[in-house]
């Protein structure tokens, strides 16, 4: 089964971490990262800009309006993700745990949807 | 995979024969497993031009020997770079002795690997993966495009069961008579996760992987024909041949899943059907029974009923009895209840699922409210039908599994 793990962080909050404890945050989730890859569970993932780069686009009436910043205003905001592949629940849990951002803020764990499926 | 021409089918029947007789004399499964992937591409290559050689077998197990050498000896000079000390031993002698070099050409090894592949120590992922590369035949890239993962993620997890393999010193043998029966299970398991995998897969963009289930079905036949007379193993590949007969009735062109009472029985595979009969005739007439054989007589039973209508449901609920005795488990219990409600009517069958709401494995599993759904339905509950079809959908995590539900919730929803 896959999981997405969001890594969500308070930008805000963020900027403020010594230059230290930010490293030590990054080395923390490289790590995780690499072990993942050896142990076959990494699918993928990739860090997000900052929010401040993001753009909101909705149509309504066929019109498309483009405006700055993410749909939901919050204080988190998604700002990375991990796919993996994990034998069960539980161990996907296990590993948005480690992740450091959910010491600060949260990891969101979210079962992907499959293509195939049984008839009954 | 599915545009493989004829000569691949015969390449990949050799694979494992030539890796079982590479290991035999070389020992290190790791390099010789490289090597005959190296052989196999190269005859890949080389045949379609050059014309199939008149030893095929012969061709293959020289190009990967050359490989493994080659390989032993630059590790082996590398080694001997590394460790200044010591005077190294001749380079024959890490090489393990071909003390069984004479046997003849026609052993068939394809089971000790299988044994080998299916190590309890390996992951299921591994187990899976290893399986298909060393005795399938298959590419890394193939094995990771029918399981949707990036190609890195698999060699990275065929790398690390070869590597388990090697740091565990397993040997390449028959496991003793007294784990045997155990360790068949494990490979049976494998090879029915490996048909499961490109059963469920449904049309559209993701169609390769369902040549999972036809290297699933050639594995099947490969252990049925080294082990005739195991019943399981017999079982497992009529249940395969059974399933695998609806196929071409279970997904509408655009995707969407066709329940088994809606399938337009004459598209399905007859040919398949008859040989699956047959198959799990026999092993219930010599054999111990087993699960795989009742699912596979159930199936049969399914297959063999002209119309929906004409399904001897009380054959199918007699074996359902069977294998929740043999073999208890919820999802049986589920599947027994439908042959219940078919038989006694569905207030019994629901009375049934009740007991699973207390078992946690289930009480929030989809198929538990698809089930009640379709119960509560034919009780004429349509308001608890339609409640138990949306939490069903909610719950799935397939996407043709949850259109389905959707699509009968809404159906009942509009006749309201």
């Amino acid at each position: 089964m896959k999981y997405i793990l969001l890594i969500y962080q308070n930008p805000a909050a963020w900027e403020t971490f010594a230059e230290e404890e930010r490293n030590r945050v990054m080395a923390e989730a490289g790590e995780i990262m690499e072990e993942l890859t050896q142990s076959g569970e990494w699918i993928g993932g990739e860090g997000l800009a900052d929010p401040s780069n993001t753009k909101t686009v909705r149509v309504r009436d066929g019109v498309p309006a483009v405006t700055d910043g993410p749909f939901v205003e919050s204080k988190e905001q998604l700002v990375g993700y991990c796919i993996v592949q994990c034998d069960t629940p539980d161990r996907a849990t296990e590993i948005a745990a480690r992740w450091p951002d959910a010491r600060y803020w949260a990891m969101e764990v979210r079962p992907i949807m499959e293509p195939g499926g049984e008839e009954m | 995979m599915s545009t493989a021409p004829a000569f691949e089918d015969l390449l990949r029947g050799l694979a494992p024969q030539v890796l079982g007789a590479l290991v035999r004399r070389y020992g290190h499964f790791d390099a010789c497993e490289d090597a005959v992937q190296e052989a196999l591409l190269a005859a890949t290559v080389q045949w379609p031009d050059e014309g199939v050689p008149q030893n095929p077998r012969g061709w293959l197990a020289t190009v990967a020997s050359r490989r493994v050498t080659d390989q032993l000896r630059s590790d082996h000079a590398r080694q001997r770079r590394e460790n200044t000390i010591a005077a190294r031993a001749p380079r024959g002698e890490t090489v393990t002795p071909a003390s069984d070099a004479d046997r003849p050409a026609d052993r068939d090894d394809t089971l000790t690997l299988l044994f080998l592949c299916c190590h309890p120590a390996l992951s299921p992922a591994s187990q899976l993966a290893l399986t298909l590369r060393a005795v399938g035949g298959l590419t890394t890239a193939q094995i990771a495009s029918a399981f949707l993962v990036p190609e890195a993620t698999m060699a990275q997890r065929i790398s690390r069961a070869k590597q388990r393999i090697k740091s565990t010193g397993m040997p390449f043998e028959m496991p003793a008579e007294a784990e045997r029966a155990d360790r068949l299970s494990v490979v049976l398991h494998v090879l029915y996760l490996i048909f499961n995998e490109g059963y469920t897969a449904t049309s559209g963009p993701h169609l390769h992987r369902t040549d999972l289930t036809g290297e699933a079905i050639r594995l099947a036949r490969a252990v049925h024909r080294l082990l005739p007379a195991d019943g399981e193993v017999a079982g497992l590949l009529a249940l395969m041949l059974l399933t695998d007969a609806r196929r071409p009735a279970r997904t509408r062109p655009d995707g969407s899943l066709v329940p088994l009472e809606e399938q337009d029985r004459s598209r399905w595979d007859q040919a398949a059907i008859k040989e699956g009969v047959a198959l799990v005739t026999d092993a219930l007439a010599h054999a111990p029974i087993g699960p795989y054989q009742l699912q596979a007589a159930i199936a049969a039973v399914h297959d063999e009923a002209p119309t929906s209508a004409d399904t001897d449901w009380r054959q199918i609920l007699g074996l359902y009895d069977l294998l929740e005795r043999l073999a208890p488990n919820p999802m049986v219990t589920l599947n027994r209840a439908v042959a219940v409600a078919m038989v006694r009517g569905p207030d019994v069958a629901l009375d049934l699922l009740a007991t699973l709401d207390a078992d946690d494995r289930m009480a929030r599993h989809y198929r538990l409210a698809a089930v009640r759904a379709h119960l509560s339905e034919m009780a004429g509950d349509r308001s608890a039908a339609l409640a138990d079809y949306q939490t069903a959908a909610r719950r799935t995590t397939s996407l043709p599994e949850r259109r389905y539900l959707e699509s009968r919730a809404a159906r009942l929803r509009d006749a309201r």
